[in-house]
């Protein structure tokens, strides 16, 4: 393989393009609404009115509006078309097809009249996207390689291997100003910097897509709707830090993601992308899949690492870091799945474009995946900085059936609630952490008046406390009794006494915790506590015998300030 | 006591070698353990083939696993039971998977965990009496933008309420109350 | 092998670079409370009573798996910390069943001194009263999961110093439980070769010799320090 072979694939798909393509969304989220279906129906119909040489049907990644989904799209090229085509070249979008519907949306290639339920791809859900990571998702096939190349794809890690030194790639990402999107945001260069400058005969690069926030999809959507733009991406970092051997870790419960990849990796072995010799250089890259098996904790990344290894997920104390000591004590380049699906566009188009989006600290767009009480749930990515109004609001839509927003909960079981009186902060990692919550892996779900914020806070607890791998004792512990004093607040049987006791352990339970997943763990009753107090105190009960105020019983003090 | 039990123990591994020569399932398994190498490392991977074969990793199984990747039980007793994926026990024919993440729940996917429980009898986690229907719950499929989404046997469903959830179940235990 | 200086509560001390700041502390005769701690095996940094504050370090560090740097400005007393011990001590008498008065190493119990000596006199969150079994089986050895702490010291020596890979942690969180095999009786055990040095090794009560009975289960650390030093230092071979 070499950089004219891939240009003749490329040309060779583009020129196979048909006057019309039916676009037809195959994440999973529209294929549980039966999209499989209705692509063998479409597949079917064409074959039926005899297009089949004008009309291609395809099976693609995300189209993002997932509440509407089995979603399909018709791109027409060439002159002529029968159908409408709006002034930014987009055909018309489906919705909510089924496979009786089939029949008829073929039809309005040959003028023919459909009542399937239109989507406005004018609306600002989509208009107010900026896509870099998801640019393919929606358009490439994800389960042909050749479809990628044709969207530019493999290009930049050529130009790597052909023109760049390892320390050019490196200085090109540290100049964009990436940062990492698993959650805590440091600096990508930096980071592959420290690996690259290790010593050492052995390296490898883990791309951890244990998406394990519960209310996040973005990283399944990633892998997908566009695998081989993570496996570029992985490529370019494993000779810009010097690593041959990467990993691949990915939740079990997201199967279609498994099988993609596992295609896509088999897919780019035959055309010599991966394994020895990449593009006849001296380059080589083998990626391995390692399957999760269902503990949120191994998104921890030194638990990722001793369950790679074969082991129970515990995380250990760092430093050693693990780009000093990482997978097998060697060093390990740890990234997230949109962190590395970043990295081609920012070689292809140069890191001053990149440095360009966004704002002064946070750079580039976020993928996040909204959901909960809000009208438009799927898939979104914005350039950072965006207010969060304009996302829930203004592309969201707002909540459902007339209800009001009460909060945004972002950054899963580690982050916080953003009250809607906050809603013109704009996302980035800065803003987001100033109001005690987390820009985390991406998952945004908007909860509307009927949400208890105390109950939410209770739910995440329940949640860490199950997920605590039991290592150390605050976190195993200090969330039993966390989530039991939730309860007993929820149980309008606390006092006073009992809200102080749960601020002071979560003090406790962040400051001493081993790993990410303990220090987080108060987040979620920090933020509630911090906004919404209110609600903790009208749940609780005069402190009977508690010290006496004076003679009088225990009233509950005034909410106090956040911290 | 103790005399029974170790003249028992020290019949263990030749049985289960024995056993495991006439069961085609265990030469598919150790031929996926030999694609690994026998590497220690594999062991999660060896995990998900076994229970993918066997539906359930029974202790028979872990200490042939531990035999052949020449590890102490005990890790692999300690791995097994680490990650909520791997099952111990059968399970029931069916299996209704509940998505309990941020967005299913408030969108009220503990109504209809409650609802399934009421029906079958069972709690989260459990199996019904008559091997029918194993209940569990999960931390978040990534299905959210469809919330709340329930599992039917491996099938990701859509906007589940009460109704629709038991509809389902009484289509699998043909009885409705 | 280079030397490294430090300040450790004020104190100038020197340690070798691959020192931790226990070793340092220790060395230079600052006591540093520990609990998963155990001298001859690694050091996991799990129970966090061993925290300590480093300046220009946001986190607090595990004294025994943080490494010494040179300048580096050690502080192992404050009122935080040994607000934060307390508190770690009081969740671990609420998760399982520590009652000194019936157990074998009242006296010689490492979690129950942790408590003198860092003021631990009352528990303020609700005891969690678990059923935990206890495992007779073994011809020579008792375990009583209720007194287990999971600082998982037998673990480690099982594994690292006697090699048998007896023992290990199953479950997770809350549910996590010291086993023997798979989780089988310990008296059944294929692997067990009745060494002792988990006895040895347990910081509570456990771990018992059977036919001890309360405050008799003395035990002898400097077993474990004897054997592994001789063997890292092969002082036994003729």
């Amino acid at each position: 393989m070499d950089i004219d072979d891939l240009n003749e694939i490329a040309q060779k798909e583009r020129a196979a393009r048909k006057r019309y393509t039916l676009r037809c969304c195959m994440a999973a989220g529209c294929i549980s609404s039966n999209s499989k279906g209705v692509k063998e129906a479409l597949e079917k119909a064409v074959k039926d009115a005899g297009l089949e040489d004008q009309v291609e049907v395809r099976g693609v990644g995300c189209m993002k509006l997932c509440c509407q989904g089995p979603l399909v799209q018709i791109d027409a090229q060439g002159e002529g078309a029968t159908i409408e085509i709006s002034a930014d070249g987009q055909g018309p979008l489906y919705q909510k097809v089924t496979p009786e519907d089939a029949a008829s949306l073929v039809a309005t290639l040959k003028g023919g009249k459909t009542t399937v339920q239109r989507g406005d791809p004018a609306h600002p859900f989509f208009t107010k996207q900026l896509s870099i990571v998801l640019a393919n998702s929606g358009y490439v096939d994800p389960e042909r390689i050749e479809s990628y190349i044709a969207a530019d794809g493999y290009q930049a890690l050529h130009d790597v291997l052909r023109e760049m030194t390892p320390k050019e790639v490196i200085e090109t990402v540290v100049n964009s100003g990436l940062r990492g999107r698993g959650g805590a945001g440091y600096p990508t260069g930096l980071k592959w910097g420290t690996v690259a400058k290790t010593a050492s005969p052995q390296k490898y690069v883990i791309c951890n897509a244990d998406e394990g926030d519960p209310g996040a999809f973005m990283d399944r959507s990633v892998l997908e709707s566009d695998p081989h733009s993570v496996l570029e991406g992985m490529a370019i970092a494993a000779y810009a830090v010097g690593a041959s051997q990467g990993f691949i870790y990915v939740r079990a419960e997201y199967p279609l993601a498994i099988s993609r990849l596992q295609t896509a990796i088999r897919q780019a072995k035959q055309y010599g992308l991966l394994g020895s010799g990449v593009f006849e250089s001296p380059f080589n890259f083998n990626i391995d899949l390692r399957i999760g098996a269902g503990a949120f904790v191994c998104g921890e990344e030194t638990a990722l690492m001793a369950s790679v290894e074969g082991k129970r997920g515990t995380p250990r104390p760092r430093p050693p870091f693990p780009a000093e000591s990482g997978l097998y004590n060697s060093p390990t380049l740890i990234n997230n799945v949109e962190t590395f699906a970043n990295i081609a566009p920012i070689i292809r188009k140069g890191a001053a474009w990149f440095a360009g989006i966004g704002t002064e600290k946070s750079k580039g767009t976020k993928v996040f995946a909204l959901a909960g009480k809000i009208t438009n749930t799927g898939l979104i990515e914005v350039p950072m900085g965006t207010p969060l109004r304009t996302i829930v609001e203004t592309m969201g839509g707002g909540a459902p059936d007339g209800g009001r927003i009460k909060a945004v909960q972002t950054g899963g079981p580690s982050g916080g609630c953003i009250p809607a009186d906050a809603l013109d902060t704009p996302v980035d990692y800065e803003s987001l952490s100033k109001l005690g919550s987390i820009m985390g892996s991406g998952g945004m779900i908007v909860m509307d008046e009927t949400t208890r914020m105390v109950d939410v806070a209770r739910f995440f607890m329940e949640f860490c406390m199950d997920e605590s791998c039991g290592k150390c004792i605050p976190c195993r512990a200090g969330t039993v009794q966390m989530h039991h004093l939730l309860n007993k607040i929820l149980a309008r049987q606390a006092t006073i006494r009992d809200l102080q006791k749960l601020e002071e352990l979560c003090d406790m339970v962040r400051n001493t915790s081993l790993c990410g997943l303990g220090q987080t763990a108060p987040n979620p009753v920090l933020s509630t506590l911090r906004f919404f107090r209110k609600e903790y105190l009208d749940l609780l009960v005069p402190d009977t015998y508690g010290p006496r105020q004076n003679g009088k019983a225990g009233a509950p003090p005034a909410a106090a300030p956040g911290r | 006591m103790t005399a029974t039990l170790l003249s028992k123990k020290q019949n263990r591994l030749p049985r289960i070698l024995e056993h495991a020569s006439g069961d085609k399932r265990f030469k598919i398994l150790e031929a996926h353990m030999k694609k690994h190498q026998f590497k220690h490392d594999a062991l999660i991977e060896v995990l998900h083939k076994a229970q993918e074969l066997f539906g359930f990793l029974e202790d028979d199984l872990l200490l042939f696993i531990a035999y052949k990747l020449k590890l102490p039980a005990s890790r692999v007793y300690g791995v097994a039971t680490f990650y909520h994926f791997f099952t111990l026990k059968p399970k029931g024919r069916h299996t209704c998977v509940v998505c309990m993440g941020t967005a299913c729940y408030v969108k009220g996917a503990d109504k209809v965990l409650a609802a399934i429980e009421e029906h079958a009898g069972i709690k989260a986690g459990e199996t019904t009496p008559d091997n029918q229907v194993s209940l569990l719950t999960a931390r978040c499929i990534g299905a959210c933008g469809i919330a709340p989404a329930v599992v039917y046997d491996g099938t990701v469903t859509p906007r589940q309420t009460p109704e629709t959830a038991l509809e389902q179940l009484k289509g699998w235990t043909g009885h409705g109350h | 092998m280079a030397a490294r200086t430090l300040t450790i509560d004020g104190k100038q001390v020197s340690a070798d670079e691959s020192a931790t700041i226990l070793e340092a502390a220790t060395d230079a005769g600052i006591n540093i409370p520990t609990l998963c701690h155990l001298d001859g095996v690694y050091d996991v940094g799990a129970c966090r009573i061993c925290l300590v504050e480093v300046a220009g370090v946001a986190k607090l560090l595990p004294a025994c798996t943080t490494r010494v740097s040179e300048g580096m400005e050690v502080k192992t007393d404050s009122e935080r910390l040994r607000k934060y011990r307390r508190m770690t001590l009081e969740l671990l008498f609420a998760e399982r069943n520590h009652v000194c008065a019936v157990c074998v190493a009242n006296g010689h119990c490492e979690l129950q001194a942790l408590a003198y000596t860092l003021g631990m006199d009352h528990v303020r969150y609700e005891y969690c009263f678990p059923r935990w079994e206890v495992d007779n089986t073994h011809p020579l050895f008792g375990m009583d999961h209720n007194r287990c702490i999971l600082c998982a010291r037998c673990v480690r020596v099982c594994w690292h110093i006697e090699g048998a890979g007896t023992k290990n942690v199953s479950g997770r969180g809350a549910r996590s439980q010291i086993i023997s095999d798979l989780n089988q009786p310990w008296g059944t055990s294929d692997t067990c070769t009745k060494c002792g040095k988990c006895v040895m090794a347990c910081p509570t009560g456990a771990l018992f010799d059977k036919g001890a009975t309360v405050s008799e289960m003395e035990r002898d650390r400097t077993k474990l320090e004897f054997i592994v030093t001789a063997r890292e230092k092969k002082q036994w071979i003729a």
